[in-house]
């Protein structure tokens, strides 16, 4: 009692502030931060389980990381596709999701029905579900496959000639490699729409957030729909693409082989110390990723608030 | 002196006034016409984007559709129907004999209820924790609050593959500062049980609980502080006011949340492998496993045909979710907007 006349309010409210964040600190120091360093420690050490449950760590320095670059057969091979796969499909997600918020932040007859279709992806999304859907897709809609050369393959059966676009454009000056990532893109059109479903649902909350007092000065001011959406919509929700690009790298390299590759050494091959090395080494490649795009977005990036 | 003055200047205003009028009359023909013409062209324009956009809208919806159309068709497929070119999503012969092999191999009646109740009982940890959480970081000040809420976007950004080695390590030899060991003689084995899973997600670091914790933070700060201090003047407790006032407006976060997490958790194949949880307990577990078993059990060696016990599977493991799908979906939508999911 003595204590309490010691207290402000405002410090017996932080303290009563605190007790509610207190579960989530003792889980997060004692799963998260403490698993983060035993990984370090595991990384450079070998783990040996002993038969009573423990295990015993030998300090090895550096080999493991020496062995993954140098030595290992498919870790830097899997490493690059993971990053390039990434590298490629986060921007062609991020900006397929904002097109679709668009269209769906519209009213129109029968939204709910279609938001609700759009969010299906969302709802399905499990290894087993997506794989067995693959194989359905490959049967029902037929052409989406792949490469561009898959898609060429199936465009001849259905008497459109790609061939002759595909001509079109190169002709037209178009690089190559520009035509072959919009294929690419056209051809995993269904990969994207399922990866997109979260991201959809951020732009769309996005996009309700913004005032619609800017639009009507935007109007009155005589913009054009194009000249809004780069001078109003685009700049406000310059800061959710942010959350957009993390969720997704995040979410890529969840899915990406690198994990597999990370789980068949650790439990398969019962090689702790390199998985920690596999996991961690793509950890850090990811947060750097993440770090860049964050940082030159953020610089670009207008706050409203 | 101030009458006149306000005389004065009435009467500017006035004449304005008709300065106006006279102008507005002029023009009125030919702005009549103006505006004829930009109807027209408005409403063709409209019309245009509005066929553009439903030809956008019907095309994603039916890649999204389109499989698991072909999935449930291909469910009713006889042998003879899946090998005849002739058949397009009509089966000639239907048959049940998928979803009957199907349902018993997964042994589905208990298998779907034992994965409910684990998700649902899970679902109902994170939305209590991970918005007790969110709450403390929206509403209090104390110190280092910044920095544990950058651990909480840690927690988002680092894969949970990066930490799965020691979560193994840390259940295969369950220890709380050795009071453990200290009455049992040697630490627990809590692997191949759910309880590793009910442990991390009651300290609110389960399944992508970082994500709901910033989900709730968001929302409780865009609450009006007024509820509180109302409440706080009537004599609330804090606990009180959480969880009878707070919460109560939450609702919309908190179906967000609810739906995500019951959904990634009747979905989640990770976790159930890492801590090899029982596939009685998760459906999700033995659906990856089925075409296997159906093949050995069933002496079935045509993977075309297993195919379709697999998609039966499927579709009656999708069942549960859809049906919470649809009797939630109005609210999900909604909420998800009002959530302030963005920063």
């Amino acid at each position: 009692m003595e204590n309490k006349k010691f207290m402000t309010l405002t410090r017996r409210r932080s303290i009563k502030g605190f007790f509610f964040i207190v579960p989530w600190l003792i889980g997060f120091l004692w799963f998260y931060l403490r698993s983060l360093m035993l990984t370090v420690q595991f990384s450079v050490s070998e783990l040996t389980v002993s038969p009573g449950g423990g295990y015993t760590l030998d300090f090895v320095g550096l080999d493991n990381f020496i062995y993954a670059f140098r030595a290992h057969g498919t870790f830097k091979q899997i490493l690059t596709t993971s990053i390039g796969d990434m590298v490629v499909d986060v921007p062609l997600i991020t900006f397929f999701s904002l097109l679709i918020a668009m269209l769906l932040n519209r009213e129109f007859k029968g939204r709910t029905l279609v938001r609700a279709i759009f969010f299906l992806p969302v709802i399905l999304n499990s290894d087993a579900i997506v794989g067995a859907m693959g194989i359905a897709r490959g049967l029902m809609v037929g052409g989406l496959s792949n490469t561009s050369s898959e898609i060429l393959d199936a465009a001849a059966t259905t008497g459109v000639s790609v061939d002759y676009y595909i001509q079109m454009f190169t002709s037209l000056g178009i690089p190559t490699i520009f035509i072959q990532y919009v294929m690419g893109a056209v051809g995993r059109i269904s990969d994207i729409i399922n990866a997109s479903g979260v991201q959809i649902i951020v732009f769309l909350a996005a996009l309700q957030s913004i005032p619609g007092s800017m639009y009507e000065v935007a109007k009155i001011e005589g913009a054009t729909a194009y000249e809004t959406f780069w001078k109003v919509t685009f700049p406000m929700v310059m800061p959710h693409i942010i959350t957009v690009v993390v969720y997704t790298v995040v979410d890529s390299f969840i899915d990406s082989e690198v994990v597999d590759l990370a789980y068949a050494t650790a439990f398969d091959q019962n090689n702790y110390g390199l998985s920690s090395v596999f996991s961690l080494v793509s950890t850090l490649v990811t947060c750097l990723i993440l770090g860049l795009t964050v940082y030159f977005i953020q610089k670009r990036t207008f706050y409203y608030n | 002196m101030s009458e006149e003055m306000t005389l004065e200047q009435k009467n500017k205003e006035e004449t304005i006034d008709q300065v106006d009028v006279i102008a507005e009359g002029s023009g009125f023909l030919s702005k009549m016409d103006k505006n004829k013409k930009s109807q027209i062209t408005n409403g063709v324009k409209g019309f245009v984007l509005g066929v553009f956009r439903w030809i956008i809208i019907i095309g994603i919806a039916y890649v999204i559709i389109g499989p698991v159309l072909g999935m449930i068709s291909r469910s009713f497929f006889s042998d003879a129907d899946n090998y005849n070119p002739m058949v397009y999503m009509i089966p000639e012969s239907p048959t049940l004999e998928r979803f009957k092999v199907a349902a018993s191999t997964l042994n589905y009646k208990s298998t779907v209820i034992n994965s409910l109740i684990y998700s649902l009982s899970l679902m109902v940890i994170q939305v209590l924790m991970c918005s007790m959480a969110g709450y403390g970081f929206a509403r209090y000040n104390f110190p280092l609050k910044k920095l544990f809420f950058a651990c909480v976007v840690l927690m988002i950004v680092v894969p949970t593959h990066t930490i799965m080695l020691p979560l193994y390590m840390t259940f295969s030899n369950f220890d709380v500062f050795g009071i453990i060991s200290l009455i049992n003689g040697k630490p627990l084995n809590l692997l191949s049980s759910a309880v590793p899973m009910y442990i991390m997600t009651f300290f609110s670091c389960g399944l992508r609980s970082g994500l709901y914790i910033y989900i709730f933070t968001q929302f409780f700060r865009g609450l009006p502080k007024e509820i509180e201090e109302a409440a706080f003047v009537d004599g609330c407790g804090v606990w009180y006011t959480y969880f009878r006032i707070m919460l109560r407006n939450a609702t919309p976060a908190a179906i967000t949340v609810a739906i995500f997490s019951l959904v990634w958790q009747y979905n989640d194949t990770f976790y159930a492998r890492l801590f090899n949880i029982s596939d009685s307990l998760v459906i999700s577990k033995r659906i990856v496993g089925l075409q296997l078993t159906i093949g050995n059990v069933y002496k079935i060696y045509d993977p075309n045909i297993l195919e379709l016990y697999m998609d039966a599977g499927i579709i009656l493991m999708m069942i549960p979710l859809v049906v919470i799908y649809i009797l939630l979906q109005k609210q999900f939508v909604e909420g998800v907007e009002r959530s302030g999911i963005v920063g």
